[in-house]
């Protein structure tokens, strides 16, 4: 049973992933990238990981892809006002998703030593033992990870304000 | 083990139910209050009091022409509307409408299903409802729409936020995300131990909360993404028919859920005051405390009313001002003042 979903969620990730390259549309696109976010969360949840499918789903699907699409919109991307690009670039672009490919060939060769690992127990993914883990064990990668956000943040707001208002 | 899953079968209709009733005369009342603070009458053409008012409405959008603009993306332009209604129905999932009532030894609990995120799964359904308004609002090929859509999807990424820290101090109060836990925390009577509800512990994060539910749920004075004055319609000025139809019943559906998640959250739930100190039958205290939960819901869809027709409409900058430069640092100052005081009481 767990392992049919399990096909069918990857048959449903793949094909939406696909779509979100081959299709024509900029909003189609964005549209099957959500769709991708989901698979992804119910991935999670068969995993035991509840919580991260949530804030997955609050964060990706319901923040993230919303300014996504929200900025598709207003830009209003069609055929014709696509820039027209250089064969540099489509070489430059082969290259480094050749190179993409490479890496996660790589990642995917060590899989199979850690399948013995993989019986998670089911209280794994529960809010009181991940934020036991988040702040025990890895409290400092936490912080740290957190001031990086912090600093994304004040570099946008930088980046935001308008130069002409100084007094 | 049938018995529990054909219960659950006959809430989940139930719940659905009266989700709908609740929404088709919520605009019946919202009508009718509307009358009041006017000083007028109100429909009271259809049946007795005009209580007949929201089956003819409901029949005049499904006998009303529908009209597809021809150069919009109709598979897109008629996907908005369900996906609002959809999310809309989905967070009556997690609530408790009850405690659990007991038949020959086996007892059913009055909530489709009690998981340990329930708050978590209310904000990730209310943040996917935005994708409703946007791709309705997007496929109408429309200017008025297209700016109504993106104006709903900033004010509610906007207002999630805050939301989000508000509920993040009442959580640390209770220590849990489940929505039948926190309920079980107000619980209580005079008996040896008083628990208040939580709004007596979290009055500012009651009041971020309700202005946040205000916008969430695009309810005067933050209607913006369908304000009239300045875009006709907003995202649904090209929508006819019934599709128009879910747009404005998921609206008032949205308005329900929100009153009962406030007050699950903040008013106690299905407790009531002195509720094992009466001396009743258990069964008989779920009822009353199901009846006592709908007293609290109609109320707060009586005080989203009283406000639309009290308080004037913001205007935009007015609006994330409010969002970002208000609600926002508030709602921050009550978490790190709620961490200062568990941490001195708990020491």
């Amino acid at each position: 049973m767990t392992l049919n979903l399990f096909y069918f969620l990857s048959f449903l990730g793949i094909l939406s992933a696909l779509l979100v390259v081959f299709s024509k549309n900029p909003v189609h696109s964005v549209l099957y990238l959500i769709i991708t976010f989901f698979v992804i969360a119910a991935h999670y949840v068969l995993l035991n990981a509840q919580f991260l499918a949530i804030v997955h789903v609050i964060v990706y699907a319901g923040a993230i892809m919303v300014l996504f699409l929200y900025v598709i919109m207003l830009l209003n991307l069609n055929q014709e006002a696509e820039p027209h690009k250089s064969n540099l670039i489509r070489f430059a672009a082969t290259i480094s998703a050749g190179l993409l490919l490479l890496v996660l060939v790589g990642t995917l060769k060590g899989t199979d030593q850690m399948l013995v690992q993989s019986a998670a127990p089911v209280e794994v993914g529960l809010v009181k033992s991940l934020g036991r883990v988040l702040f025990k064990e890895y409290m400092l990668p936490f912080e740290i990870s957190s001031i990086l956000l912090l600093a994304a943040m004040v570099g946008a707001v930088m980046l935001g304000k308008p130069e002409n208002i100084k007094k | 083990m049938m018995s529990i899953f054909i219960f659950k079968v006959i809430l989940v209709v139930a719940v659905f139910a009266i989700s709908l009733f609740m929404a088709a005369y919520s605009t019946y009342a919202e009508r009718k209050v509307a009358a009041f603070m006017q000083d007028r009458i109100g429909p009271d053409r259809a049946g007795p009091f005009g209580l007949l008012q929201p089956l003819a409405d409901g029949l005049k959008l499904f006998m009303k022409e529908e009209i597809i603009p021809t150069i919009s993306n109709k598979f897109l332009f008629v996907l908005g509307p369900c996906l609002f209604m959809i999310t809309a129905l989905m967070t009556g999932a997690v609530i408790p409408w009850g405690d659990t009532l007991t038949f020959g030894g086996v007892s059913y609990a009055l909530q489709i299903t009690d998981i340990n995120i329930g708050i978590l799964y209310v904000f990730g359904v209310v943040s996917i409802g935005v994708y409703g308004i946007m791709i309705g609002g997007w496929a109408s090929n429309n200017k008025f729409s297209l700016l109504g859509a993106i104006r709903a999807s900033a004010q509610m990424i906007s207002y999630e936020i805050a939301m989000g820290f508000s509920i993040i101090a009442l959580v640390m109060m209770t220590g849990t995300l489940s929505l039948k836990e926190i309920s079980v925390f107000q619980g209580g009577g005079v008996d040896g131990h008083w628990n208040f509800w939580n709004v007596v512990y979290q009055p500012f994060s009651f009041l971020i909360f309700i202005i946040c539910a205000f916008a969430e749920c695009n309810r005067a004075p933050f209607d913006l993404p369908e304000c009239e004055t300045e875009l006709v319609g907003g995202y649904h000025t090209e929508f006819s028919s019934m599709k128009l139809g879910l747009y404005l019943f998921a609206e008032y559906i949205n308005m329900f859920i929100s009153s009962a998640i406030i007050s699950t959250l903040f008013f106690g739930g299905y407790n009531f005051p002195f509720m094992h100190d009466l001396g009743l039958d258990a069964n008989m205290i779920t009822i009353l405390g199901t009846v006592a939960l709908f007293t609290k819901i109609v109320f707060f869809i009586f005080f989203f009313m009283w406000i639309r027709w009290t308080i004037p409409r913001f205007r935009y900058d007015q609006l994330m001002n409010l969002g970002w430069k208000g609600l926002l640092p508030l709602s921050i100052l009550n978490l790190v003042i709620t961490g200062a005081v568990i941490l001195y009481f708990n020491k």
